[in-house]
């Protein structure tokens, strides 16, 4: 278990590191899930333990968010202010990204799949 | 009593307690949420915060006072964000199969948050701070952060609009997509990882393992696609 905790933590690591000395615009931890992912290529398949320890921060990822969330309480007052156009355009344009995100990969989807028959 | 309120001014001082309320507030929300059929719109991040924030608000405590128990929780964020590369190589072999759509749906998913929430904002009359920091809501939070410092708007405003975001993209998601009778996992991950980054994450993989990768992989490559495209987007529309 110990052992990939550890390399979880060095993926982080070298991605937080590499992200910031080339200046690239995405952050560390994304950085470190490709170096991840490139490991297990190599691997060629998942270590139990890797599984373990994996599955015991992902089944919880929602509590992750939870002290971010809170962070909502500073800013009360800015969001009181432009509480109307802030909400209507939160909850518009997320509904209209799933809708249009969903549409188009289900589109070219079913384009791929005619032509793969043909 | 006297020798009560020094034990509570010893604890309120230490990183325990708020560490404790954190995970006490997640165990019972989760519970509520489970109970009631895991229903989306009882999303357990929303309930905890809620809780928290009211507790909080009770006590008198600052949020930076809560920050120090709770950065134990936050930093995990971290380790988790590249956890995700597990149930990604899982599901690989389907990932590659549909490579050429994940990237056209990205990038029109990326393209529709950024305009139609920078467009609604504007027209309903939001000041200019608001109209910045609410571009990049889509994506992840230190990501998004970056961006709207680059464009000039509030980093910690964007931080939670973000989480918002990430609240009403895993509450209304299930429900659209069953409305739009998408049964794909696929293709559900993918919208929502698109639209509410980590938090739609967490509960596509909560669901099922399929979603959950490509909601995750969805965050990733939005990151990506918007801290390019942004400032490009913005100079062409909004200046």
């Amino acid at each position: 278990m110990l052992e990939y905790l550890t390399l979880i933590l060095a993926c982080q690591l070298i991605g937080e590191f590499t992200v910031s000395a080339a200046g690239l615009p995405f952050p560390g931890p994304v950085a470190g899930m490709l170096l991840l992912f490139i490991f297990l290529l190599i691997k060629g398949s998942v270590p139990d333990d890797l599984t373990n320890v994996a599955g015991s921060l992902l089944n919880n990822l929602s509590l992750l968010f939870v002290p971010a969330g809170v962070g909502v309480m500073v800013h009360f007052e800015l969001l009181g202010t432009d509480a109307i156009p802030l909400s209507a355009a939160l909850i518009i344009s997320t509904v209209l990204t799933i809708i249009v995100t969903a549409t188009v990969m289900t589109m070219v989807n079913r384009y791929q799949h005619s032509r793969d028959s043909q | 009593m006297n020798e009560l309120q020094n034990i509570w001014v010893y604890l309120s001082a230490s990183p325990l307690l708020h560490l404790t309320l954190t995970l006490s507030a997640f165990v019972v929300a989760s519970q509520v949420y489970k109970k009631l059929g895991m229903h989306p719109l009882l999303n357990p991040v929303l309930l905890s915060v809620i809780a928290i924030v009211f507790i909080l608000h009770k006590t008198q405590t600052s949020y930076s006072t809560y920050f120090e128990g709770a950065q134990f929780v936050h930093f995990l964020l971290g380790p988790a964000t590249v956890a995700l590369a597990v149930p990604l190589y899982r599901q690989f072999s389907k990932v590659r199969q549909s490579a050429a759509a994940i990237l056209i749906s990205l990038l029109c998913g990326s393209i529709t948050s950024a305009v139609t929430a920078v467009g609604i904002a504007r027209a309903l009359g939001a000041g200019a701070a608001s109209v910045i920091s609410i571009a990049p809501k889509s994506v992840t939070a230190p990501v998004a952060m970056g961006i709207s410092e680059q464009l000039g708007g509030l980093p910690s405003l964007t931080a939670v609009i973000v989480i918002l975001t990430g609240i009403i993209g895993a509450m209304l998601g299930p429900l659209i997509l069953n409305l739009m009778r998408i049964k794909d996992w696929s293709v559900r991950g993918m919208a929502i990882g698109t639209a509410s980054h980590g938090i739609g994450t967490a509960r596509a993989l909560q669901v099922n393992e399929t979603a959950g990768a490509f909601s995750g992989l969805a965050m990733g490559l939005n990151a990506l696609a918007t801290a390019i495209l942004l400032p490009v987007l913005w100079n062409l529309f909004f200046q």
